[in-house]
């Protein structure tokens, strides 16, 4: 092999490895580039309704696009109160489910119910909108409704006229649908904590309980904090599901069982209806507030769980 | 006594609420799967794939428009994302070193929690208004948007679960790193890879609010890619909100079709991805 061989084929590999990685990298900033690209068009398309609505836009209450009134303050409120409804349905649940699987079940027997978990994160929201809609509507209507208004019907919560649709349904299906999150990210918290932290606490003399509330889980505070704040995130967010079982009102009610709507279901619902420039400004300005408030939830919920992968967190005394 | 008497009641009814807990999460799962089954395969027949859909009170008709729909929009947003996010993940795992990695890593965490109805948005004010008409070929766009940072971040694992001296290996036999990776630890890390490009298929196949307004519906047959086009999640959820009995069967026989193919895609990755181990 001559050197001029050596030469011309030494240059041929370092030019396959640069157009390889030049490629790779491409593909790498054109994730940045979009990232940035939907920040900012969704800006400059939401323009004409921040110049014309300003603050009011947030505060407002009253949403009439026949009179150009365009308040998101009902939708914000119904954002809010469906996802809060949902965490606190969802989290105790899906932190009791990650306990179960991380620290009591059998191998055996952990394998099919994570199975069974996951499954619950991959049907399509759309599904649970039909079964929401169809099933669990008429069951609040029919069942918890009278019941909650029988007996704590005192609270401004549980009063007035239960259709089924409304508020409580979002807040539940939202609370159903954000389980498998809260589970699948507490439970792997949970079994990354080191397994001396469980043996000191059991030479103790600690019961397996105690283990689990006082060694295990502040071990992963942080961690089980993220995954709440992610699941957060996705019942903000999350459209179809909420777009069918929320009533579909304009107006704020302080009573879980009024209809109301979401962020994500005003624009679901009247986008397509949006027939002059600032109602679609409009909405499109309701689209960027929600996608800032998850892109920021989603940050502050993936530095919190990358603490608990990346060591120890310091216990406080 | 009394105390140990009472730790030991308290671990148990707490051990036993964790079980509970399961228990109620697994009851609303039986109960959609058992009736999205049961009122599904009451409307299911033939005529459900091969048929396009009927008026209101015509009775009979099906979904073969929507379920070609899916299947087209589908392939075209893997055509379009899957060598995005393989090749990104791919600079992640094998030559990414700094800022720009941890940037781009972290970006990609972030874009699979943007709700899909804010890239729907996106699509429609990028794409749609400046063409002035609603298209699969946008519809597909918004799917590979919601595509692209999954597949990213699940190529890179799959990647670096690949043992670096198959690596060292192939570059002290002279291979170039491109070839090292393409011959590699493309061909190792090849079962993972499928398993991330079938979970990510199974998410965007069911999405139904990035097509509301970038893919909008169709009732007939679409005869080009840049016309308004079916999907199945999109008539689901109108046909289920419509006032009209035999829409609603109609929506739950197409919620239990859509199931099937979400669920057989996502049980198919995990078989993979468990065969491998």
């Amino acid at each position: 092999m001559t050197f001029e061989d050596r030469k011309g084929r030494g240059r041929y590999s370092s030019r396959s490895d640069r157009l390889f990685t030049g490629l790779t990298l491409v593909m790498v900033v054109a994730i940045l580039f979009l990232a940035g690209l939907m920040v900012l068009q969704l800006l400059v398309a939401s323009i004409p309704a921040m110049q014309a609505l300003g603050w009011h836009f947030l505060v407002g209450m009253d949403w009439d696009p026949v009179h150009e009134h365009f308040g998101a303050l009902p939708f914000i409120y119904g954002t809010l109160a469906s996802s809060l409804l949902a965490l606190i349905l969802a989290a105790p649940l899906g932190i009791g489910v990650a306990i179960f699987l991380a620290e009591l079940a059998p191998p055996w027997f952990r394998a099919p119910v994570s199975f069974m978990v996951e499954l619950l994160a991959a049907i399509p929201s759309v599904v649970y909108g039909v079964w929401g809609l169809f099933v669990m509507a008429p069951w609040l209507r029919n069942m918890v409704q009278p019941w909650l208004s029988e007996h704590l019907g005192f609270l401004p919560f549980f009063q007035g006229p239960g259709f089924g649709v409304g508020i409580l349904a979002a807040g539940l299906i939202l609370a159903i649908m954000v389980v498998p999150t809260i589970t699948a990210v507490s439970r792997d918290v949970l079994m990354a904590v080191p397994n001396h932290q469980r043996e000191a606490m059991l030479a103790l003399g600690a019961t397996k309980w105690e283990t689990t509330w006082k060694a295990v889980i502040p071990y992963g505070r942080s961690g089980i904090v993220g995954a709440i704040i992610l699941a957060l995130g996705r019942a903000l967010g999350e459209t179809m599901a909420a777009t069918m079982v929320i009533g579909n009102s304009l107006d704020i009610s302080i009573s879980l069982f009024a209809p109301a709507n979401t962020m994500a279901s005003i624009i679901a619902n009247s986008y397509a209806e949006a027939t002059y420039g600032l109602h679609a400004a409009a909405l499109i300005e309701i689209a960027l507030i929600l996608f800032v408030i998850t892109l920021i939830l989603n940050i502050v919920a993936r530095l919190l769980v990358r603490r608990v992968a990346i060591g120890p967190v310091r216990m406080e005394a | 006594m009394s105390r140990f008497r009472r730790r030991k009641l308290v671990n148990y009814v707490m051990l036993g609420l964790a079980g509970v807990c399961t228990a109620i999460v697994l009851v609303p799962l039986v109960s959609l799967l058992a009736l999205v089954i049961s009122r599904g395969l009451a409307g299911l027949n033939l005529e459900f794939f091969t048929q396009l859909p009927k008026p209101v009170g015509e009775p009979g008709g099906g979904m073969a428009n929507a379920i070609v729909g899916t299947l087209t929009m589908v392939t075209m947003a893997c055509i379009l994302g899957l060598p995005v996010g393989i090749l990104a993940g791919t600079y992640l795992s094998e030559f990414g070193r700094g800022p720009l990695a941890g940037t781009v890593r972290f970006m990609s965490d972030v874009l699979t929690g943007v709700p899909s109805i804010v890239v729907g948005i996106f699509v429609n004010v990028v794409v749609v208004i400046r063409t002035g008409h609603f298209s699969a070929y946008a519809g597909a766009l918004a799917l590979a948007i919601i595509m692209i940072p999954l597949v990213t971040r699940t190529t890179e694992e799959m990647l670096r679960m690949v043992p670096n001296s198959l690596r060292e290996a192939s570059l002290a036999l002279g291979a170039t790193r491109a070839r090292t990776v393409g011959s590699i630890v493309y061909r190792s890390a090849s079962a993972g890879l499928i398993t991330g490009s079938l979970l990510a298929v199974a998410r965007v196949a069911g999405e139904t609010a990035p097509l509301l307004f970038t893919a909008l519906n169709n009732r007939f047959w679409h005869h080009t890619l840049s016309e308004p086009i079916a999907s199945l999640p999109v008539y689901i959820y109108r046909y289920a909100i419509s006032p009209y009995k035999d829409w609603q069967q109609q929506a739950w026989t197409a919620a239990l079709v859509l199931v099937l193919m979400v669920l057989t895609t996502s049980v198919a990755a995990r078989i993979a991805v468990s065969l491998r181990k």
